[in-house]
């Protein structure tokens, strides 16, 4: 537990957005996660892409399930919505949350094992509806909070600190995304903020289900020699598949200009995201080739990080559906819920 | 960049911005923590280690920490070290068995100061308890020196002066009175093994213009002022003219009014941006109903029949940086009597030019770091060796002369000065845990409480300053940072986790590649907005090679970053400066 709550300092070179908020208007209260743990900048990379998106935090709802990971939703924008779900449940109350009332920022936070284990069979689907979210799963190839069994995102020869090897492959929540149709891909690494902070800001603008799988290391637990999720492991293996740059929304856009290996997608709220391939062949939107460059790059033992796959163009949850532009909440009840003769209406035919 | 080299004492040293302004580098956070527990007579004797006279200073010091206390970077004002310094002295118990002892058996050598000002005390506060004799002469009949005959006694009490004067004659000072001393000649020819030359600046500067000497009514403040203090001067006219806006002229309007003047005008050239005196000191003459008027150049004294009538000025126009001003008119301000505060100048007529001792015009030529003269054996210190300047100023000369005497007499080269070194002691205790109070707390700087308006000038000596009550000392003791208690590195135990970039509430460490300074501090978390703050870079981490930058700048100390770091590459750990003095390195806040 930290001493103390970090100390709200005003000071004269402290910065201001638009909205007049510093970026501690965008923390949380302290972190009580071990010292060190990579959930904690996962955390900080997300205050300071809201910060810079200028989000009112009322505009934001912040949901999780169970885990170290699900704890972190209290650990930012302390002026937004909340829902800590069941262990697994997230999707589902995402979905829920989503239908009612589309003008929310949802931010979901899960782990490898809330996703990949208990919650897989919800996460197929909440990428099948393409439910427009932020969905960032802190990876850390182990169960933190019940003291580090491995779970489903183990590589098959990662070890447990005792030694003993993993020897059930892996799901790569990556690949899976790609099979169930996900829009938008991408893999972070919590020591990476550079990297990450846009990636988060282009998901938040992107509409449908984005899905960012950071490498955020277990210090207690998994950030050992024999690990294939550590620090030091993903340092050595880290291999940027692209750059990325977010260009908020602005009266002239230069994204009409090409350059040479750099992709530029015009988001949904006129903003836009500059991908540029870092192997020169690498193509952001051929669903096919991603998959094929995951396989290799698994097979040889490489952490493919940057956007990996943006799709800005496949309906989203509302648009299948054909749903009302307004948030349930603005609905008048009589019309909502028009009575049982209008009911009856319905059945006669 | 260079990996900073925090072995060198200096490197931390600056980061306690208080303790690197002192002249003599009194460990601030250390007394004031002691403060906050009750310790009160520890807390003096940390000063007393460095400054010598914490009661005297903690009414009247020019308080140079003070801008630059972290602090006011951090919420605009700094912490009011002055008056806590005056807490400490004000509460604090018998002293006696702290001091030292002073040897029976002294060691044969003999030291003569002239001069009973601060800076001939403390050479003899630090030679004394080294077995010198000291012989000290005095021209008045009271010792003190311009802290008696010039700072008037509603700022400081001569009670208050009385009992730090006296723990050090009684440490066996050969003190003599009524001793001008006239010819430095005879002097040097009385064998004294070195002389230590405290006499101060003792010539108030002179405004010869049209009728000054054709009145009695035009004072030299800084003699005007010795005697008010030595009872020869006890009233003046109704209007007062003071000319100057230094800090004697504070202390001359405001004694104006208690000697029955009524209408009290201070008289600037300048615009108030450019006003000698000290903002507070200002404000506490304002606050007694001084009227300030700035832009206004004497030109001459009205004298009618041998009375003074007035005095005749310029009202000046100035450019922005009042650098060049054209004359708008003349304007005649009727008056009784005129004070001149313009300033003092050193004068020696009682050293002889032909004793070898090199003088530059007026002034002699004294070493800086030594405060030797030309003469081997003459040392200056305090106003004497480089003009008027503040008590604090002397002390921390005279500790120099005084080390610098004893290598004299030891036979070692003057210029060679024992070294500066520190301690680093680890604060923490336990997870989370932290022997100092880390927390960080808001509270807003607490306003000295004045004696009121219409009590105040019953009697010329009654204290203005109130001091501080019990629930104002512990409001203030908690806005130290803790500067001292120092983020100490150690650049191979970090994993890069970046933790500790996360938790600084101030965003001031940065892990960044390496590069050039420039190009490291276009990098950082947080614009580096202060140039004259120090950067720390590792030296190469271990996993990517990059570095650990922090920005000293507005570090509050809160100790989070070592709190949050799983491999204690980051540690708090408390600095203590170990200054020497004359004899031997005393460690500062040893006790
Ligand atoms: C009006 C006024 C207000 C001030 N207020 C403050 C303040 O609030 N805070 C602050 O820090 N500083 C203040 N100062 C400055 C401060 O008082 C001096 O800087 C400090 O006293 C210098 O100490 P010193 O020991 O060098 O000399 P001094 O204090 O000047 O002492 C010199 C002594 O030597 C004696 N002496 C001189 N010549 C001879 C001789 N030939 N033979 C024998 N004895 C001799 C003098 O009588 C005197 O006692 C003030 C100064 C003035 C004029
Ligand atoms: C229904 C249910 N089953 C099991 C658990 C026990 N449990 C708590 S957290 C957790 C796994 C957490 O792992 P992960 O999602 O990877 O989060 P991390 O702690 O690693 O961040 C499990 C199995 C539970 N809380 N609820
Ligand atoms: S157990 Fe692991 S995942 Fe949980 S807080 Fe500690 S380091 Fe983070
Ligand atoms: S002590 Fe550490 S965390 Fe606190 S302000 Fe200083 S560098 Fe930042
Ligand atoms: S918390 Fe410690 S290990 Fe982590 S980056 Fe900071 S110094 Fe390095
Ligand atoms: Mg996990």
């Amino acid at each position: 537990m930290p001493s103390i709550e970090k100390p709200p300092i005003q000071h004269p070179g402290l910065r201001r957005n638009s909205l007049g908020l510093t970026i501690h208007d965008y923390e949380g209260s302290m972190s009580t996660l071990c010292a060190g743990c990579g959930h904690d900048s996962v955390t900080a990379a997300i205050v300071h892409a809201l910060w810079e998106m200028e989000t009112p935090p009322h505009r934001i709802a912040k949901l999780s399930g169970i885990g170290c990971s699900a704890k972190t939703t209290a650990y930012f924008a302390r002026g937004a919505h909340g829902f800590n779900t069941a262990h697994g449940r997230m999707a589902t109350i995402a979905t829920g949350a989503a239908a009612a009332n589309r003008d929310l920022l949802y931010i979901g936070i899960s782990g490898d094992g809330d996703s990949l284990s208990i919650g897989l069979g919800h996460l197929a689907h909440l990428i099948r509806r393409n439910v427009r979210m932020v969905y960032i799963i802190e990876n850390n190839g182990v169960y933190g909070l019940t003291k580090g069994q491995f779970s489903p995102s183990a590589d098959v020869g990662s070890t447990t600190k005792r030694g003993d090897p993993n020897q059930v492959p892996p799901i790569d929540p990556m690949s899976l995304g790609l099979s169930l149709g996900a829009t938008f891909l991408a893999r972070g690494f919590s020591g990476d903020k550079r990297q990450l902070v846009p990636i988060i800001k282009a998901a938040a603008a992107h509409r449908g289900l984005a899905l960012i799988d950071v490498i955020s290391p277990c210090v207690t637990f998994n950030d050992h020699e024999g690990s294939t999720k550590s620090y030091l492991f993903t340092r050595h293996h880290d291999t940027t598949a692209t750059e990325s740059d977010f260009v908020p929304p602005a009266p002239e856009i230069v994204a009409s200009i090409p350059v040479e290996g750099v992709v530029s997608v015009t988001m949904h709220d006129g903003s836009v995201l500059r991908v540029r391939s870092v192997p020169d062949d690498y193509d952001p939107t051929d669903r096919e080739g991603v998959a094929e460059h995951l396989r290799r790059a698994h097979a040889a033992g490489d952490v493919v990080t940057g956007l990996l796959y943006i799709d800005e163009s496949s309906a989203d949850l509302h648009e299948m559906h054909d749903t009302t532009d307004q948030p349930l909440r603005d609905i008048p009840f009589s019309q909502l819920c028009p009575g049982s003769a209008v009911l009856a209406g319905f059945g006669v035919r | 960049m260079k990996a900073t080299d925090t072995g060198d004492p200096a490197y931390f040293h600056r980061v306690v911005d208080c303790q690197w302004a002192c002249p003599a580098h009194t460990d601030v956070p250390e007394y004031i923590r002691l403060i906050a527990q009750g310790r009160f007579t520890d807390a003096y004797m940390v000063n007393r280690e460095s400054n010598v006279f914490p009661a005297i200073l903690g009414r009247t010091c020019d308080r140079p920490c003070e801008p630059a206390c972290r602090r006011e970077r951090v919420d605009g004002t700094p912490v009011a070290i002055c008056r806590l310094k005056r807490v400490a002295a004000d509460h604090r118990d018998d002293i006696g068995e702290r001091l030292p002892a002073i040897p029976r058996t002294k060691n044969g050598r003999r030291i003569a100061c002239v001069g009973a000002g601060p800076a001939s005390l403390t050479v003899a506060n630090d030679l004394l308890p080294l077995g010198y004799e000291v012989a000290m002469f005095e021209q008045h009949a009271t010792p003190g020196g311009l802290m008696r005959t010039n700072i008037p006694s509603f700022r400081l009490p001569s009670r208050v002066l009385d009992e730090e004067v006296d723990v050090i004659l009684d440490m066996g000072v050969d003190i003599r009175y009524d001793s001008p001393v006239t010819s430095m000649r005879a002097l040097l020819d009385t064998g004294y093994d070195a002389v230590f030359i405290g006499s101060g600046a003792p010539r108030g500067k002179e405004l010869d213009l049209p009728g000054r000497h054709d009145t009695d009514r035009i004072h030299v403040g800084i003699d005007w002022l010795q005697s008010i203090a030595f009872g020869h001067v006890d009233t003046v006219g109704e209007r007062v003219l003071i000319i100057g806006v230094g800090n004697t002229a504070m202390d001359c309007c405001r004694s104006s009014l208690r000697l029955g003047g009524t209408d009290i005008r201070v008289m600037a050239r300048r615009p108030r941006p450019f006003f000698k005196a000290s903002s507070w000191e200002l404000d506490d003459a304002e606050e007694e109903g001084v009227h300030i008027m700035v832009n206004h150049a004497p030109k001459r004294f009205v004298v009618e029949g041998g009375r003074l009538v007035g005095m005749e000025f310029e009202r000046l126009e100035w450019d922005e940086n009042a650098r060049t001003s054209s004359v708008i008119d003349t304007v005649l301000l009727p008056c009784d009597d005129v004070i001149l505060a313009i300033g003092q100048d050193n004068a020696f007529p009682w050293i002889e030019r032909d004793l070898g001792m090199n003088f530059d015009g007026d002034v002699p030529v004294v070493d800086k770091t030594t405060m030797q003269s030309s003469l081997p054996n003459v040392f200056f210190g305090g106003d004497s060796a480089f003009g008027p300047k503040n008590i604090i100023w002397a002390v921390e000369q005279a500790h120099q002369a005084a080390i610098s005497i004893h290598n004299l007499c030891q036979g070692l080269a003057v210029d060679e000065r024992p070294p500066v070194l520190m301690n680093l002691m680890s604060k923490a205790m336990g997870l989370g845990q932290w022997s100092y109070h880390n927390d960080y707390n808001p509270a807003h700087r607490q306003k000295m409480t004045h004696v009121e308006l219409t009590n105040r000038f019953r009697a010329l000596d009654i204290e203005v300053e109130l001091g501080f009550t019990a629930e104002q000392t512990a409001r203030e003791v908690q806005r130290c940072l803790n500067c001292d208690i120092e983020t100490v590195f150690s650049a191979p135990l970090c994993i890069e986790c970046d933790a500790c970039i996360d938790v600084c509430p101030v965003q001031c460490l940065t892990i960044t590649a390496d590069g050039t300074e420039t190009d490291v501090r276009a990098r950082l978390s947080a614009p580096a907005v202060n140039p004259a703050q120090s950067l720390f870079a590792s030296s190469a981490l271990p996993q990517t090679g990059r570095l650990m930058i922090k920005d000293e700048d507005l570090c509050v100390h809160c100790g989070l970053c070592a709190e949050r770091c799983p491999t204690a590459a980051w540690d708090m750990q408390k600095f203590t400066l170990l200054l020497p003095t004359a004899g031997l390195a005393v460690p500062m806040g040893a006790h």
